[in-house]
């Protein structure tokens, strides 16, 4: 009977598209929304939710630019936000003066990619950092070594995430530059330590949690998040924040400039900021989320856990992430090819 | 030249064996996903033990199952589109002489393979936000045009290959006797192209099915396929919940050609049997 | 009389035609004279294009100028890159047919009430979702997989052999996923064969082979050409095949086009890599079907 309805309600909406007050479209990173989060934001407004995936910061992009997408919210990374923003694309909705503002994390206002929060509110932050298993090797995983120059212990055993950014500013930090650098000794270096050390992965691919836990990856760069949930399935897991210098990320809730449920989107930025609601979004994927007291509305385990707090002393190698200006992207892109061929 | 009376002439030494290897290598993968979806762990490629947990999941989320059926429309919708006008393009390109312009309109035709699909997405999705800009209309028949489009090739092929070489004289012949020209269509041609038709068709349906990059970039709020929902869990981990629909899927399908053969088998001769 | 008969039929030919083209014109030519554009146009700073001329796509489809010392050197990873789509796509397509031609021989000849059955069967496995096919590929010939576990268990092997993430496993996927595309066409122009002309053909020929390729073959060549396309361009485009079993390390065309029109924001380059690798394709297919057409005549 329930599919039945749903066949009838699809036939329907061959016929007309209608987006008729209370709804919400949220436009999302896939299998990243907790549906306890938007029944719970139904539960308690009435409005009626749904939820569309993307892949990727860059289609996310390229389809709303675009036009006649029907979205309301849009989830980016905080790196994208200046291009979202200089494009137009988001409207200002002074999330600074919303009700639930108050419980927003102090560090995460100011930040560079959203200056005292006009447009966006947190949605989940992490590191980019290593996943190393203590029982294969058990040196120090804190450096960006466990895959640009692998002990013989992990070589062949070893997954690079193919995101192009995070991975060449882990080696451009390795060899010593920093992000987005020009520099073209600390490039040659980081496109010949890339090239020499491809042999020893085993791949360079997403969906790892299972292959980490099971032991036919032993190391690899990944994100906190994914890592913490490797450790759930296998203690001998542990997660490396390179000292050489590591991205943090954040993804953040923002409105469309063409949304055409303004206020229920506004409604949901302020929503998503009260802390028994970002612990449900933290429970989901298993990142921080910049909301103060949430953690006590979170599972347990993650209040202590190694790979969502960062230790004291590698705060300090930390950078946040940005987008790189064009013709930097090019060489890394040529790199990133070259790495491939 | 003698010959013993169980000769038959159809027989190719080695081209049974080669048959059934080629129907276990497409079913072992199959065995393996439906396998999976009782899988206990959270694993697609790791056995755990067995479990129902997936088939529970997969009941109960709803963007699943909506994506699964939305997949299911617009296939079904592009493949019949994309089949009749596959039939008709067919029949234009083979049934008289070669014309002029012919490797033109074969290259048309032909011209959704020759392009990377993530182009005619980027392009697609440029070009079709611009009417959706100016007509306000966001529905499926977007998706449904890009894929028709994409899958007129897999259709057209066998078809094409169908006809040629078809025996004009029936045709002929059954000009005299019926007259018009879709009355010879429907009793003469269209029995006789049948194989043509289904194998395109089913092409046509199962490239529909699988569409992700086209899909991606022109789908609206709300318009994820199965495929697309797939991609987005790609990042992170794909769970046995896939599996456990396209089991169902499967089953649903594989009763559904067991009762087409018990049709065919005990009804009357079908239109196709001309030969 | 003669003449407007021609008339008519060149009316008819293109009310026949006009579904199909309009439908491309609409959701293929268009996209293509945008990607012809594009490929002229300079590089977005944060994708998209800017509407100024540039050759720049073109150049560095072929050359690159090296960013370290400045000189110019021929587009090796491009090209290493094409290469490799090549002739994977080749192996793919020479092994599609090599299981597929007997498969749908084996089809033709069922008895006739059976045949739309065994075409079914051939399909039905592509009805579940192509990831989840992929990531079962991906389960038989993984390290810990059937395969290596049945070769271990036999003494055939004693370590396991990495098959995974390699050259031979894209293929595998590729020919795997497009396989029915090569079975259907050469069944549907087989299907049709008269057994009797392959009769009288034993009478003059001795052997099944010279029968076969003589006689059987000539009479399905179409379905060949038209499952050979099928498979061959598909697999220089492929994406999640190369992406899923190739682990990543190995880019093909369609894995590097998509880089440049996502992580890698050049869009002019990735519709330049386009147009190259569709001139490419267009000229083998002109070649293929001019020297096919010629064939039919000659057995017309």
């Amino acid at each position: 009977m329930k599919t039945f309805l749903t066949v009838a309600g699809l036939t329907a909406a061959l016929a007309t598209p209608a987006f008729a007050a209370g709804e919400l479209n949220i436009y999302n990173w896939g299998n990243y929304t907790n549906p306890k989060l938007i029944e719970k934001f139904t539960a308690e407004t009435g409005i009626e939710v749904t939820i569309t995936d993307y892949d990727s910061n860059d289609t996310a992009l390229a389809k709303v630019k675009a036009g006649g997408h029907g979205f309301d919210v849009v989830v980016p990374s905080g790196t994208y936000i200046p291009i979202w923003v200089g494009e137009g694309l988001l409207m200002e909705t002074k999330p600074s003066g919303m009700e639930n503002f108050k419980h927003m994390d102090p560090q995460w206002i100011d930040v560079a990619f959203d200056p005292g929060r006009s447009y966006t509110v947190p949605w989940q932050w992490g590191t980019v950092g290593l996943t190393v298993n203590t029982s294969v090797y058990s040196g120090d995983p804190n450096t960006a070594a466990i895959f640009l120059d692998p002990p013989d212990e992990l070589k062949g055993k070893i997954n690079v995430v193919p995101e192009m950014n995070d991975v060449m500013g882990l080696a451009i930090h390795y060899y010593g530059g920093e992000q987005c650098t020009g520099d073209k000794a600390v490039l040659k270096q980081v496109r010949d330590g890339l090239i020499a050390a491809k042999p020893h992965w085993l791949s360079i691919d997403y969906g790892t949690v299972e292959k980490y836990a099971k032991g036919d990856l032993s190391a690899g760069v990944n994100w906190n998040g994914a890592s913490f949930r490797v450790r759930l399935q296998n203690e001998d897991v542990v997660y490396g924040y390179p000292k050489e210098g590591y991205p943090v990320w954040m993804d953040n809730v923002a409105v469309l400039s063409d949304a055409k449920n303004v206020d229920e989107a506004i409604a949901f930025q302020n929503f998503v900021m009260a802390p028994e609601n970002a612990a449900l979004i933290s429970e989901f994927a298993r990142y921080a989320n910049g909301i103060k007291g949430s953690e006590e509305f979170m599972p347990a385990d993650m209040a202590t856990a190694p790979e969502v707090n960062i230790p004291a002393d590698l705060k300090e190698a930390a950078y946040v992430a940005e987008v790189c200006p064009p013709e930097i992207q090019k060489i890394y892109t040529r790199i990133w090819t070259d790495l491939q061929k | 030249m003698a010959r013993s009376r169980s000769f038959d002439v159809r027989r190719q030494a080695g081209f049974p064996a080669v048959a059934i290897t080629c129907f276990i290598l497409l079913y072992l993968p199959i065995i393996l996903l439906v396998v999976y979806s009782f899988n206990a762990g959270k694993s697609i490629a790791i056995w755990e033990g067995f479990s129902l947990q997936w088939y529970v999941s997969a009941w109960e989320n709803e963007k699943v199952q909506d994506a699964t059926i939305r997949s299911l429309i617009i296939a079904t919708c592009a493949s019949v589109i994309a089949t009749s006008a596959a039939v008709m393009a067919a029949l234009a390109t083979t049934r008289s002489p070669k014309f002029k312009g012919y490797s033109v309109v074969f290259a048309m035709i032909n011209q959704p393979l020759m392009i990377p699909e993530i182009v005619t997405a980027v392009a697609l999705l440029i070009f079709f936000a611009m009417i959706k800009v100016a007509t306000g209309y966001t529905g499926l028949w977007y998706l449904i045009l890009a894929h028709s489009a994409f899958c007129i090739p897999f259709a057209y092929m066998p078809i094409r290959a169908r006809l040629q070489g078809m025996d004009l004289n029936l045709e002929q012949a059954g000009a005299d006797l019926y007259g018009t020209p879709w009355r010879v269509f429907r009793r003469i041609t269209l029995p006789q192209l049948w194989p043509g038709v289904l194998a395109g068709a089913m092409l046509a349906f199962v490239i529909s099915l699988d569409d992700v990059v086209i899909t991606e970039f022109v789908k609206s709020a709300g318009q994820d396929t199965l495929p697309t929902y797939m991609l987005g869990q790609l990042r992170r981990v794909i769970t046995p919940e896939v599996n456990a629909i396209s089991t169902v899927l499967l089953a649903i399908s594989v009763a559904l050609v067991i009762a087409f053969y018990l049709l065919t088998k005990s009804g009357k001769p079908k239109q196709g049997d001309v030969q | 009389m003669a003449e407007t008969r021609e008339i008519s039929a060149a009316r008819r030919r293109w009310m026949l035609l006009a579904p199909a083209l309009a439908i491309l014109v609409f959701a293929a030519s268009g996209p293509l004279l945008i990607v012809i554009m594009y490929s002229f146009l300079t590089p977005g700073d944060y994708g998209g294009v800017i509407w100024s001329f540039s050759t720049d796509a073109w150049f560095n489809v072929v050359a690159e100028r090296d960013f370290f010392d400045e000189t110019l050197s021929f587009s090796d990873a491009h090209w290493s890159i094409f290469w490799r789509s090549v002739k994977l796509s080749l192996m793919t397509t020479a092994v599609a047919f090599l299981v597929g031609f007997p498969t749908a021989y084996f089809i033709a000849t069922r008895p006739k009430a059976t045949r739309d059955i065994w075409m079914l069967l051939i399909i039905i496995p592509f009805w579940t979702n192509l990831l989840i096919r992929t990531f079962a590929v991906m389960e038989i010939i993984r390290n810990e997989g059937v395969v290596n576990s049945v070769m271990i268990g036999l003494g055939i092997i004693d370590e396991p052999i990495q098959l995974l993430f390699t050259e031979f496993a894209i293929t595998l996927g590729m020919f795997y996923v497009y396989l029915p595309l090569m079975v259907l066409p050469i069944y549907a122009s087989m299907e049709r064969l008269d057994f009797s002309l392959v009769e009288a053909a034993y009478d003059l020929y001795a052997s099944r082979w010279r029968v076969l390729k003589r006689v059987i073959f000539p009479l399905v060549k179409p379905g060949v050409i038209a499952g050979s396309i099928l498979v061959f361009v598909p697999s220089l485009g492929a994406y999640v095949t190369p992406r899923v079993l190739g682990g990543g390390k190995q880019l093909m065309l369609g894995n590097l086009i998509e880089l440049q029109f996502g992580q890698g924001r050049n869009w002019p380059l990735g519709a330049a890599l386009s147009i190259t690798l569709l001139a490419i394709v267009m000229i083998a297919l002109m070649v293929y079907v001019r020297s096919a057409g010629r064939e039919e005549v000659s057995h017309g």
